[in-house]
């Protein structure tokens, strides 16, 4: 056979070898949030999720602006009444207008949500990078506090003081009742993930500079961490409006507030004869927590440099 | 198929002589990969033969498609990879519209497989012994759980395993690298297959590793007259091991022939480039240049003692060294279970000056303890004993401020290119990092160093607002060499230490040339890296033996062994050949 020894070169007009380790860049200006941005609007998913947290948005803040009725008066001659003019999704047993209350119900809820995820926020992420990044002692003491109210369910506390304060039942002392015992889960997920970055070598790196130990938590571990925690944070964002609907269902929430909870338990009685009471407060529930959801997960996916380069 | 005699000769002179048929013929493969900006092909128009008994290696870089060409061989492609145009004939059928059964059937059976990274082959939860005796039940060639049992045994003796049936239980994290590397080849030959891919068998293994691993892949398909496919980097290795080699760029193959013939004569200005770049090349020519030119590799000789000579660095003799290291011993606590812990000596005892504006080379295999004195120099580990005197400042007891004012001076060039890089902070500010934290300039001073830095290190300006993602290994490395730089704008802060450990291994193989060796023009280096040419040649221990941890020398005791010198840097260069060195202590 001749050809089995033969010494085959291409063309080399054809397959040039280039310059060694040449830049290839896009000439397109580029940055962590450009990049995120151009990522994102390619995306008609993050479009739902922005019209719909956007719209329950607009609708906590200025109520007046989506119907004319007033949320507090029932009228009983229309109790469980079918939608008529201006009372677009009808009426409740006690003839309150379903829409009116859904749209005043907002504020309440949006106010809840967020407040739990500052709260979780603010306990959790502090207590997981710092048990996280020094460790040993620290790490023990840290992490066993964190233990202890893990091993205690939200729900349950919330529930407990709740039940206590039943004097000071508001959106502030609500979001404090559930906040104060969902950060647990929050900082373990802070926790690993600092553990994750800490030993990688851009940290050793930022320490050999002469940044300080804390200097480079803030500056290189916790952002590189934060992609687990957004997602966490959008979770439980929508698990407060939840746990704020449940509680108020439970008859410890919010009295005296319009809360979609409040509306959810009230129309439990007419589930039979008037679905619909039901139907629309749960479903203004549901898009807002899936909205936040899908928005968080979009977010995250669209400034992880890696997780860009995948899709 | 008839037995055929298998041709390993080193230089590949020897007539090949075998069957006419080839065992594998590929004509004009395509693969395509489908990703969100559209089809990519990774294989472009490949034509290859395999013959039995022949040793047959594809070189290129990464991103060349010749892993990619292997895998199609068994259609083991990624999900979203595909066979879009060719022929793949094994043994005379076209394999391109062979359905999953009828594949089973040809992998383990017709062609096995060698992976590259042993330490993620192997399912950690499972018995060594059950993985092997699980392939050989899924490739049929013993049925019975005795047979299976007995020919696991012999599966594993082959691979040199001294006391198989004990280790047959072992899981594999009682295994070094080596050995489990020598179980997965015994996996890939255990049903007697015809042809054996090897992709990169040897480079996720320690130097004193690989050799072994290699002579045992060849003595082993010598022995049963089966061929090889060699996956690899390294044009050195590819033709030492192999008869024939197929250099691949961009998805197409630029150059093949016999491996004398590429060597001596190649034409392709690809090829000539991956031999100026090769690692293992440029080795054989020191270790000896006679040699060499007895084979004919004629254009670079260098003449070693020659080259330590020039190395050399003027020594103030006088003046004190500007890293001095006395006794440093490291012990780290390992846990035994329960309160229990044991005492793990990882540096003991090393003592060595640096004097400035010289370069000292600390090497050894993982575990010698290199990387941990390294730590310990830069103030990132604090020492169990000795002491360690940096700019006149004794490291032990440093207080928080003289460390803050060393590290101006000091820094290091990382291992990793990819975890030595925040990816969330763009290029500009890591490189402007150090001057940021010391407070060097104003932003615009700051700004117009980094661009300075750049373009040492021949990077466009552009990339100062772009993100590590977007560049290569050896891309990543360069800036990571630039980061270090940026102090050393500050006149006090020139006369520092700059340290670059195992400034290569993520680099493609053409990458190290240049900017490696500019960054150290201006600086002094002092240089740790485990692997270099000369890793074949040298220290032909077992994969097991012990690690050596006593690396103790003084200044005058350093002999010069070997050197390695990037060909490509230095012919275009001449006066910069000097600049990467490698010293073994002895």
């Amino acid at each position: 056979m001749s050809d089995r020894n033969a010494h085959y070169v291409a063309p080399v007009d054809e397959t040039q070898p280039g310059d060694v380790d040449q830049v290839k860049l896009a000439k397109r200006k580029s940055n962590m949030w450009i990049d995120a941005w151009r990522d994102l609007r390619k995306r008609p998913l993050f479009y739902v999720a922005l019209v719909l947290s956007f719209s329950v948005l607009i609708l906590a803040l200025f109520p007046e602006w989506f119907t004319n009725a007033d949320p507090s008066y029932g009228d009983l001659s229309r109790s469980n009444g079918a939608a008529t003019e201006g009372h677009p999704l009808g009426f409740t047993k006690l003839g309150y207008d379903v829409w009116a209350r859904i749209v005043y119900g907002a504020k309440t809820s949006l106010t809840v949500g967020l407040l739990v995820v500052a709260i979780t926020a603010a306990i959790g992420i502090p207590m997981g990078a710092i048990a996280g990044y020094y460790g040993g002692r620290v790490d023990s003491i840290l992490s066993r506090i964190g233990d202890v109210f893990f091993s205690i369910p939200y729900f349950l506390a919330a529930v407990v003081v709740m039940s206590v304060m039943s004097d000071w039942r508001n959106p502030l002392t609500i979001s404090f009742a559930i906040g104060g015992f969902a950060w647990a889960s929050l900082a373990r997920i802070v926790r690993a993930e600092v553990l994750r970055n800490k030993n990688l070598e851009y940290v050793m790196a930022s320490e050999a500079v002469g940044r300080s130990r804390g200097s480079t938590l803030l500056r290189h571990v916790l952002p590189n961490s934060m992609g687990p925690v957004i997602v966490a944070l959008t979770l439980s964002l929508g698990g407060a409006i939840t746990a704020e609907a449940t509680l108020s269902l439970l008859g410890i929430g919010l009295n005296g507030y319009f809360s979609w909870g409040n509306e959810i338990a009230q129309a439990q009685q007419t589930l039979r004869t008037n679905p619909s009471a039901l139907f629309w407060p749960s479903l203004a529930l549901t898009l807002t927590v899936l909205a936040f959801t899908f928005l968080g997960e979009l977010i995250r996916d669209a400034l992880d440099p890696k997780a860009r380069a995948r899709r | 198929m008839t037995e055929t005699t298998p041709v390993t000769d080193t230089n590949g002179a020897a007539p090949v002589v075998g069957e006419d048929q080839p065992l594998i013929s590929v004509h004009d493969l395509e693969v395509g990969f489908q990703t969100q900006n559209g089809i990519v092909n990774a294989v472009r128009g490949v034509s290859f033969d395999i013959y039995p008994g022949e040793t047959v290696a594809i070189v290129g870089e990464s991103g060349s498609g010749k892993s990619t060409t292997a895998t199609a061989l068994m259609k083991l492609l990624p999900g979203n990879g595909d066979i879009t145009g060719g022929k793949v004939l094994v043994e005379g059928t076209d394999i391109v519209d062979h359905d999953e059964k009828q594949m089973a059937a040809i992998r383990g059976g017709v062609i096995g497989y060698v992976p590259q990274d042993p330490m993620s082959n192997l399912n950690p939860v499972w018995s060594v012994g059950f993985q092997v005796r699980e392939a050989i039940r899924a490739n049929g060639v013993a049925t019975g759980k005795k047979e299976i049992e007995a020919r696991a045994v012999e599966v594993l003796q082959q691979a040199g395993l001294a006391d198989a049936e004990r280790r047959m239980s072992q899981f594999p994290h009682q295994f070094s690298g080596g050995m489990r590397q020598r179980v997965l080849i015994g996996i890939g030959l255990g049903a007697d297959p015809k042809l054996l891919i090897a992709d990169e068998p040897t480079s996720a293994l320690d130097v004193t590793v690989q050799k072994v691993i290699l002579d045992h892949i060849e003595s082993l398909t010598h022995e049963k007259g089966t061929a090889v496919l060699l996956i690899t980097h390294d044009l050195g290795l590819a033709a030492e091991r192999a008869s024939k080699v197929i250099v691949m760029h961009q998805g197409r193959i630029v150059e093949s022939g016999p491996s004398r013939d590429l060597l001596t004569n190649p034409q392709h200005p690809y090829t000539q480039r991956l031999i100026a770049a090769a690692p293992s090349l440029a080795s054989r020519r020191i270790e000896s240049s006679s040699a060499v030119a007895e084979a004919g590799v004629g254009a670079d000789k260098f003449d070693v003692a020659q080259m330590a000579e020039q190395r050399a660095e003027k020594v103030d003799q006088d003046a004190a060294p500007i890293i001095s290291v006395k006794n440093l011993t490291k012990e780290f606590q390992i846990r035994k279970g329960g309160f229990k812990s044991e005492t793990f000596r990882a540096v003991d005892e090393i003592s060595f000056d640096i004097p400035k504006g010289t370069t000292l080379a600390l090497v050894g295999e993982s575990g010698s303890g290199k990387s941990t004195a390294a730590k310990m120099i830069l103030g990132l580990e604090v020492p169990t004993a000795g002491d360690i005197v940096v700019g006149g400042t004794n490291m032990t007891n440093v207080s928080r401020k003289d460390l803050f004012n060393l590290r101006a001076r000091m820094q290091p060039v990382f291992q990793d290119p990819y975890s030595s890089l925040d990816p969330q902070r763009s290029i500009g500010a890591t490189i402007a990092e150090p001057m940021k934290v010391h407070k060097v300039g104003d932003k615009a001073a700051r700004r117009a160093r980094v661009l300075e830095l750049l373009d040492q290190v021949s990077l466009p300006e552009e990339l100062a607002g772009r993100y590590p993602n977007e560049l290569s290994g050896g891309q990543r490395q360069r800036v990571a060499i630039a980061r270090p730089g940026a102090q050393a704008g500050r006149g006090r802060a020139r006369r520092g230490g700059l340290r670059a450990r195992r400034a290569r291994p993520g680099a493609d193989p053409p990458a190290p040339g240049g900017p490696a060796g500019r960054a150290r023009a201006e600086l002094p280096v002092h240089h740790a890296r485990p692997r270099g040419g000369a890793r074949h040649r040298r220290q032909r221990r077992g994969d097991g033996a012990g690690q050596d941890r006593r690396v103790r020398h003084h200044g005058r005791d350093l002999r010069v062994r070997e050197a390695a010198v990037h060909a490509a840097s230095a012919r275009r260069d001449p006066g910069r050949r000097d600049r990467v060195g490698r010293l073994t202590l002895s």
